[in-house]
């Protein structure tokens, strides 16, 4: 199941290993999040590989009770990505399930077994920022047109109270010449909740519309976040209600290519 | 209370079409969680607290039966009559044989949600008996014939013009058109103070119950609590098991925690204890004082996984700071207990059948358990009865089928992998680069409210290739 050519942890003083895990929502929705991912662990000089044997960590049937199935889960993401010597994410919502919730799911060898994969996972902003800052610079390459856009930041809740991510995103922008315009109120979800949103979608979009509001109030153009759950259920809103406002993932700012249009907007040419 | 879960979205609904009810709430959700993060900040380290607490609380609940004989000792040496009930409907016939043997028609009240959850009033109304709630949210309520939409504040749905027009329509107001808030509690107040002289059973509720000494602890902010309890000639405490602290002092902590958790106080306006009927030579105090210990499934909520729950000090922060709540409104959840600790009570206490929607409401964005001063890992609860609705097959079997089958699928890489590369080029070209879908099979829910951002082309999985060129 794990994948043969999967780099093996690099010895002290090389350049740091990376698995990156693209979570389902970037390899089907937004690729160039990935992508972005990619050229800033690389640019950052990290050795960054992708295990072919990844899926998606499980949260769906998790959230909704299927323990049994997520346990399984979970056992195949440990198996193909433990002998990592860094596991970086562009999602707090699955770095916050690798981290906290596998080792509460499982049991036993299991258990020991997550949380040493938990202890080398990272959210991409809070590696580039905690773990790398510190040996590495990151290359920016934000264009200046891009670096004036007007950008408000949404925290996704499992990024701020499972991981306590919070400056991280800011700083990083920061650095890149993006000052970030800050929300009434940061601290509230958007609504999306993974399936919630399906579930009960009108309470939902009401949360959708509070944060919208928000956003727009702050001035900005575009709502950055580093969760594309929450990002892909907001941009659905407001494409619907007409709301104008762009939404982009922070990975792809920081990076700077932006290789596709906004999230959920036309495709130009 | 009868209990009308089943009914959570068509009320959610509702809720959110009565614009004037969604302001207040908005309001509430803005201004509950500032004082609340103000009056925690301000006292330090809020944080050993409520870790202080919660060990307490464990303790005690790990030791129940040692401090609960405890309590009934000190407590029926101060005087009390201690009885036990069951079921709501034992300690409605509890307090309604009290009420008998006193030949007493006129009772008054105190806020108290463990009444509510027996539907007291309905069942001593219907025995002929004269019922007054005197808490101001609870008066209003009682008067519109409406519940509490909040543990704390059980009118904070109505508006000031609706109480203003309810006073209008039941009290005879001569001249006066009440203009102020002010007015209209001063108009209450007179109202209330009749029925506080006339009363003759008081009935409270408790905080706390402290084992040390057999008394109980009751916060109000009116007043009116204590007048319940030392007006009248009889007073009756209905509360449960799992109010019990050890010690006085633990109280002292408790109440360091409830005030500033649930309305940001450092310190309620009145905090009482009760320790029994009046001795000689007290001014005043009522002759007779009776404490009904309601069960009502909480021994087999502490014998089950569910057992933090009993930790609640039913404080409302979680409410204030819970987005479906400010959003669907207290109503919406159909029983006694809206919110976060609603969705996990109601479900326990009443049927997981009736009630399976509301541990769905939940986005399990963890802004309750982060206020709760209970430490209540409420989002892991709700997790915890979704999977009892799963595995009691209670929720769509549509969905049962999907995740399963995307469960399995998530096992299968290579044919994964497959499929959602499929999916990702047959959906961007249904896009014809408008960027978003409006209709695609399985996602109904989320179109409905919503437009799908479409994918921008080829999954990430089929357009990389490897460091090393293709790994495939």
């Amino acid at each position: 199941m794990t994948a043969a050519t999967d780099a093996q942890p690099a010895a002290p003083g090389e350049q740091p290993a990376v698995a990156l895990f693209v979570t389902c929502l970037v390899d089907l929705f937004r690729p160039e999040v990935g992508f972005a991912t990619l050229r800033l662990l690389e640019d950052a000089g990290c050795r960054v590989y992708v295990p072919r044997a990844q899926t998606c960590c499980g949260q769906p049937g998790y959230n909704n009770g299927d323990y049994e199935g997520a346990r399984a889960v979970a056992r195949d993401v440990i198996r193909t990505f433990e002998q990592a010597e860094f596991v970086v994410v562009p999602s707090g919502s699955c770095a916050g399930m690798l981290i906290h919730h596998y080792p509460k799911l499982l049991e036993g060898a299991w258990r020991e077994r997550a949380r040493a994969l938990a202890e080398r996972t990272w959210e991409l902003t809070a590696f580039l920022s905690d773990v790398l800052s510190d040996v590495l610079p990151v290359r920016r390459r934000v264009p200046a047109a891009q670096a004036q856009a007007a950008v408000a930041y949404h925290d996704g809740c499992a990024g701020l109270r499972e991981l306590g991510i919070r400056e991280q995103p800011r700083r990083l922008l920061a650095e890149s010449g993006i000052a970030v315009r800050e929300l009434e109120q940061p601290d509230v979800c958007c609504g999306f909740g993974g399936t919630f949103c399906a579930k009960m979608p009108a309470i939902s979009a009401k949360m959708a519309d509070d944060k919208l509001k928000d956003a727009v109030e702050t001035g900005a153009d575009t709502l950055v976040a580093g969760d594309l759950g929450c990002l892909i259920a907001l941009a659905g809103r407001a494409r619907r209600e007409g709301v104008a406002l762009s939404f982009r993932h922070v990975a792809e700012l920081l990076d700077g290519e932006l290789e596709a249009p906004p999230i959920g907007e036309e495709t130009r040419g | 209370m009868e209990q009308h879960s089943a009914e959570f979205l068509a009320n959610a609904d509702e809720a959110l079409a009565g614009r004037e009810r969604a302001q207040l709430r908005e309001a509430m959700g803005l201004f509950a969680p500032a004082l609340h993060s103000a009056a925690a900040n301000a006292y330090g380290d809020f944080d050993a607290l409520r870790e202080h607490l919660h060990a307490v609380r464990r303790h005690t609940l790990d030791h129940l039966d040692v401090y609960l004989d405890r309590y009934l000792e000190a407590a029926t040496e101060n005087g009390n009559s201690v009885h036990f009930a069951e079921t709501p409907d034992e300690m409605n016939r509890t307090v309604e044989a009290i009420c008998r043997q006193h030949g007493a028609r006129r009772i008054i009240k105190g806020k108290s949600m463990v009444t509510e959850e027996s539907a007291l009033n309905d069942h001593l109304t219907g025995a002929g008996f004269a019922v007054r709630e005197t808490d101001l949210g609870e008066y209003i309520i009682q008067e519109a014939g409406e519940t509490p939409s909040h543990i704390v504040g059980p009118a904070l749905h109505k508006t000031k013009d609706e109480i203003r027009e309810l006073f209008l329509a039941r009290h005879d107001l001569g001249e006066r058109s009440l203009e102020s808030a002010g007015e209209m509690v001063g108009e209450a107040r007179q109202v209330l103070r009749e029925e506080f002289l006339g009363g003759e059973v008081g009935i409270i509720g408790a905080n706390a119950l402290v084992a040390e000494t057999g008394y109980s602890l009751l916060v109000t902010n009116e007043g009116n609590g204590d007048l319940c309890a030392n007006l009248p000639p009889v007073l009756i405490v209905c509360t449960t098991l799992e109010r019990l602290l050890p010690r006085m002092s633990d109280a002292a902590d408790l109440l360091r925690l409830l005030a500033r958790s649930a309305t940001g106080q450092p310190v309620t306006c009145y905090t009482s204890f009760y320790s029994g009927p009046r001795r000689p030579g007290d001014a005043d105090g009522p002759v007779e004082t009776h404490i009904v210990l309601l069960d009502n499934r909480r021994t087999e909520i502490l014998a089950s996984d569910y057992s933090d729950m009993l930790q609640c000090i039913r404080c409302g922060a979680c409410l204030n700071h819970c987005p479906i709540y400010v959003a669907a409104g207290g109503h919406a959840y159909g029983w006694v207990y809206p919110g976060p600790v609603g969705s996990v009570l109601t479900p326990l206490l009443t049927s997981l059948e009736e009630s399976h929607l509301l541990p769905n409401a939940c986005t399990a964005c963890g802004r309750c358990a982060e206020v709760c001063p209970a430490n209540i890992p409420l989002p892991d609860l709700l997790r915890d009865l979704r999977q009892e609705e799963r595995e009691q097959a209670l929720s769509p079997v549509g969905w049962r089928r999907g995740l399963a089958f995307h469960a399995r699928l998530l096992r299968h890489p290579w044919l994964y992998h497959r499929l959602t590369g499929l999916a990702a080029r047959m959906l961007a070209l249904a896009a014809r680069g408008r960027g978003v879908l409006s209709r695609v099979p399985f996602a109904a829910g989320f179109l409905s409210e919503r437009d799908l951002p479409a994918p921008t082309g080829a999954s990430f999985m089929a357009r990389y290739r490897g460091p090393h060129g293709d790994e495939r």
